[in-house]
């Protein structure tokens, strides 16, 4: 599904990111460990396309992202790649279901108001679909930013730190509802986290040691 | 769900900045097109009064003073001159028509005229009811004049002394209206029409009547420089308009007018070029505090955006997240600023032709805009791309920060 090697990312001298070798298989639900500051964002950057690194190869979804031009590569993200992103951020000017049609729009696909309709039936929160993000609690708005991360059926699905400021039972019912929708698009799940209780959910991990020492 | 309703979104979202940038803007759009209705309005009936006068010829003194008095029908006469050169001018070959005037007396703040049949012509006007004045002491009415005073056909009135409100009123010798005018939109609507002789009649009973106290006629007299001739006293007249035979005599008969008579001939053309020159510098003054009213408004959208895009950093990161390209991230803001502009340009073009047409309907003397108060201006158009420039203008820094933006550290900056 995506294939990393050699991969590094440099910000001057300063070393951010190592990647010797990461491969993972399509419908894989990946934990992406490492302390804070060992580049876990970073990458998650370097799989959406976000950030292009400074040395080796990225392969997702059989697209090599080294050889796609900024605006192709814009398009080819709003397809291939849904992203939960760290603070849950919705677009506050519309309501949540515009959130969810704004995503179809900009990855070029024609508004679905059915698919959006059962998605956000699907993460619970159907009864939302004409508030403002600002009149959901941070929970209902995390699963609004789950439900645009599947809406368009994307290859990988990225979410940054999903259960930092959750307690133990919402941790767990996150990260259930991220495996489940993510499943249920036959997406690819990588989960950013520093969070020692999501680690046993995972079966496959994929660990970032800590960056500090290795300033060049 | 397009970018350009998500900018509208936006800026609904700011109900306060949005208001108020569309108001400036919309405030700054009117008075420009105000300005350019009135500056035509102003034109055109001034070119309308004067279309077909080739020349005024009366006393000496200002030629701007005689076109005045004797085309707008706005200032006083300079003073009279013989009836003899009435006649003079028509024996010349270079003069096509030629009608007198006589000036001096009013009713009701409309100048009363007396002059010939070829006055009426000359307007184009046609009568509304009635006939035209045979007698002394007849009279025809402008519309306005007779929609002023409710006057009508078999109506009587007495003329004042002098050209304003409030002078002594002629009552020994009143006036029989005959006949009402229909509208033709020049300054013939606000004026009283009659033969020169009703003027001579009216004086010489008024001169005779108030032959004791003198000293109050003249003391006005000396100001309006009415048409006033007393017994054994030269009959006079206060102008005579001219029609020239062919456009040639331009060349010569003003000059030969200025120099081998006592009189003075001046051009409505020339005199009404120089009138709106004057007008024109008020009215570029005006014009120029409009447009900045509208840099100062494009200034503002410009502060709005900019400070938009701070708190909007991290949605446009989101955006492209999303799929959105640097260009799309950029047209939000632009979408935003352009239609913020031309809803204000808009509203201010609509607005200006209302004030126009209001102002048409409440105001006498502006009455001719009521007509014209909804004909775009060309011009219009133009304010229309200045807004739109202005727009795109305001947005152009902040929209090239969007395109700029850096996804990964925003997203990062938590």
């Amino acid at each position: 599904m995506f294939e990393l090697s050699g991969v590094e990312h440099w910000y001057g001298t300063r070393q951010v990111l190592a990647v010797d070798a990461w491969r993972a298989a399509a419908g894989e639900a990946w934990l992406l460990a490492g302390p804070s500051g060992s580049g876990k964002s970073t990458l998650l950057h370097v799989l959406a396309g976000l950030t292009t690194p400074t040395r080796g190869r990225v392969v997702v979804a059989g697209t090599d992202l080294g050889a796609l031009a900024s605006g192709p590569r814009d398009r080819w993200r709003g397809r291939a790649i849904g992203i939960v992103p760290q603070r849950l951020h919705l677009v506050g000017a519309l309501r949540v279901d515009d959130n969810l049609r704004l995503a179809q729009t900009l990855a070029g696909l024609p508004a679905d108001d059915e698919r959006i309709r059962a998605m956000l039936e699907a993460v619970q929160v159907g009864d939302l679909a004409h508030r403002f993000p600002r009149e959901l609690s941070q929970g209902q708005a995390q699963r609004v930013a789950i439900a645009r991360a599947v809406i368009n059926r994307p290859a990988l699905v990225l979410a940054d730190e999903p259960t930092a400021n959750l307690d133990d039972a919402h941790a767990a019912a996150a990260l259930e509802l991220l495996r489940a929708q993510a499943q249920e698009a036959g997406a690819t799940l990588v989960v950013a986290s520093h969070d020692a209780r999501v680690r046993p959910l995972f079966a496959h991990v994929y660990t970032l040691s800590a960056r500090e020492a290795r300033a060049a | 769900m397009g970018l350009t309703r998500l900018a509208l979104a936006y800026a609904r979202r700011r109900p306060l900045a949005t208001a108020l940038v569309v108001l400036l803007l919309a405030a700054g759009t009117a008075v420009v097109a105000l300005t350019l209705l009135i500056a035509r309005e102003l034109e055109s009936r001034l070119t309308r009064d004067a279309a077909g006068i080739d020349l005024v010829v009366g006393a000496k003194g200002s030629p701007l003073q005689l076109v005045l008095a004797g085309v707008f029908h706005v200032d006083v006469p300079p003073g009279n001159i013989p009836l003899s050169s009435v006649a003079q001018l028509r024996a010349n070959p270079m003069i096509a028509q030629a009608i007198p005037l006589a000036l001096g007396d009013s009713f009701r703040g409309f100048r009363l005229v007396g002059t010939e049949h070829a006055l009426v012509a000359h307007y184009g006007a046609s009568l509304a009811s009635g006939a035209v004045w045979n007698k002394p002491m007849e009279a025809v009415l402008g519309s306005e004049v007779a929609r002023a005073s409710g006057l009508g056909v078999g109506g009587a009135f007495a003329g004042s002394h002098g050209l304003a409100e409030g002078g002594g009123e002629h009552g020994a010798l009143p006036y029989h209206v005959t006949g009402v005018l229909a509208q033709t939109g020049t300054v013939l609507d606000r004026m009283v029409l009659t033969s020169v002789e009703s003027v001579w009649a009216v004086h010489d009973a008024h001169h005779g009547a108030a032959g004791a106290d003198k000293g109050h006629a003249h003391q006005a007299e000396a100001n309006d420089g009415g048409a006033h001739a007393t017994e054994g006293v030269p009959r006079e007249v206060t102008m005579v308009l001219v029609r020239y035979a062919s456009p040639l005599a331009a060349a010569s008969l003003p000059r030969q007018i200025n120099e081998s008579t006592n009189l003075v001939a001046a051009s409505p053309a020339y005199e009404t070029a120089r009138l709106l020159t004057i007008f024109g510098i008020g009215i570029d003054l005006l014009r120029a505090f409009a447009w900045m009213l509208i840099a100062a408004s494009a200034l503002m959208l410009f502060v709005a955006l900019a400070q938009a895009l701070d708190e909007r950093r991290y949605d446009l990161a989101i955006l492209r997240t999303l799929g959105a390209s640097r260009l799309q991230v950029a047209w939000v803001l632009v979408a935003e600023s352009v239609t913020l502009a031309l809803a204000g340009a808009l509203i201010g073009l609509v607005a200006a032709h209302a004030v126009a047409a209001f102002a048409g309907k409440l105001v006498p003397a502006a009455a001719p805009l009521a007509a014209t108060a909804w004909a775009v201006h060309p011009e219009e158009v133009l304010v229309l791309g200045i807004a739109l420039a202005a727009g795109i203008l305001a947005a152009l820094w902040p929209a090239w920060q969007a395109y700029r933006l850096d996804v990964a550290a925003t997203l990062a900056d938590t």
